[in-house]
């Protein structure tokens, strides 16, 4: 009995959850006119999510794009296709993997760091002080990591994506020997600009509103102690890998 | 205000090298590039059929990438494909009365225009235009005339190797 009780709260719960995030969002787009003021906090802030994610983003993606290299090259040539390597991880990269992955990684990478970062200023009554010296901490705080991730998302999984062509290129034409003519041509001539290269980035853009709102709500939200911030930080990157997944369905239904 | 002056180059030079990266992208690896590789002149070939060839499709010699397909239009009039092709200035020495045809790069692969060299001491101009041509094998006619020609009902007259040929192998 306690049980089901128990069940019907958890439901609640996460309804109330959504709910919250859904409202302080709201909260958050009222305050970035106010947080441009603070523009080198937002400049700040990219460069803390975005450059700095840099490194690890641009490992994954030249390493995704190795293993899609072997893999399709395995695949293709039982079809005798190994000449569309260059279309097929281009057009996988572009459309899907550079988006979701490069989202995947940020909600590890960035989102968790910006969770606990508001976490622990909430833990340590920085964001009551803040709003004690009249200094909005939505604007302050929330809105220019909001902004950072927006920004950055769309540039690292550019970034990813080149490097990705790039490895692929290195197992399918350095490695393997296919021939780095046919390798571009075949690319060039099946990725369009926008309807694969800006959908992508597209993607992007949405993955990174939605990965950093969900760490500043985390973060904003967490109970004041260090067992809340660390609950928070994984929740981040629960629902922020989550969430990017199901979106991803969705938009792809859409700008297909 | 070191500090600070360090990360707003950090991120300058972040935002650039996205942008950048999207640059390549957009320009490198899609159908905006490949538009003009130095320079080219242009010929003109006559097809019935072009089956699937695409613009952009490359030109080959011998095997070797020559120039790419610039428009392929129905010609109003004589109702074939007109496919004009520009080639590389590098390459101004096919003889005039060399022929083109359209060759499928393997089994599925994407088709191009290959060009067998003739044996005229003159040689193509700027608009000239390939005499003999060669069209597109088309798969399913090939099956069609397989199917006609394979069947039991044929005349023997009509095929020189009777399907009995087969067992002399073993």
């Amino acid at each position: 009995m306690s049980g089901r009780a128990q069940k019907g709260s958890a439901l609640l719960d996460a309804l109330a959850q959504v709910g919250a995030c859904a409202l302080f969002l709201l909260q958050l787009l009222r305050a970035v006119p106010a947080s441009l003021r603070h523009f080198r906090e937002t400049v700040r802030q990219v460069w803390f999510v975005g450059a700095m994610s840099l490194v690890i983003i641009m490992t994954c993606g030249l390493f995704v794009g190795m293993v899609l290299g072997l893999q399709l090259y395995y695949v293709l040539s039982i079809f005798g296709g190994t000449a569309a390597l260059g279309s097929v991880v281009s057009l996988s990269l572009y459309r899907e993997l550079g988006p979701v992955v490069t989202a995947l990684l940020f909600a590890g990478r960035a989102g968790t760091s910006v969770t606990a970062e508001i976490g622990l200023m909430r833990a340590t009554d920085q964001l009551s002080a803040m709003e004690m010296m009249a200094v909005d901490p939505l604007a302050y705080v929330a809105a220019p990591r909001f902004l950072a991730g927006i920004v950055a998302m769309p540039l690292l999984a550019c970034v990813f994506n080149a490097l990705g062509i790039f490895g692929a290129h290195l197992v399918g034409v350095t490695w393997l020997g296919l021939d780095n003519g046919t390798f571009w041509s075949n690319m060039t001539s099946s990725v369009d600009v926008w309807k694969d290269v800006v959908n992508g980035v597209w993607k992007s853009v949405a993955f990174g509103a939605v990965v950093s709102l969900i760490a500043v709500f985390q973060g904003y939200t967490t109970p004041p102690t260090s067992e809340g911030v660390a609950y928070a930080t994984t929740r981040t990157v629960v629902f922020s890998s989550i969430v990017v997944l199901a979106l991803d369905f969705v938009m792809t239904a859409f700008l297909m | 205000m070191t500090q600070r002056r360090s990360y707003q180059i950090g991120t300058g030079l972040f935002i650039l090298l996205g942008f950048a990266a999207l640059a390549y992208l957009a320009t490198q690896t899609t159908s905006v590039a490949n538009f003009r590789q130095g320079p080219s002149y242009v010929l003109e070939a006559r097809f019935t059929n072009i089956g699937q060839l695409k613009l952009r499709a490359p030109v080959k010699l011998a095997g070797v990438r020559i120039g790419s397909v610039e428009s392929i239009e129905l010609d109003p009039t004589r109702l074939d494909a007109r496919v004009r092709v520009s080639i590389d200035k590098r390459y101004d020495e096919l003889p005039d009365d060399s022929s083109a045809a359209i060759f499928t790069s393997g089994l599925l692969g994407d088709q191009y225009v290959g060009i067998q060299p003739g044996g005229s001491p003159d040689m193509f101009e700027d608009g000239g235009e390939f005499v003999l041509t060669q069209s597109s094998m088309q798969l399913e006619d090939l099956i069609g005339k397989f199917l006609v020609n394979g069947s039991p009902e044929r005349k023997p007259a009509d095929d020189p190797t009777p399907p009995e040929a087969p067992a002399n192998h073993q």
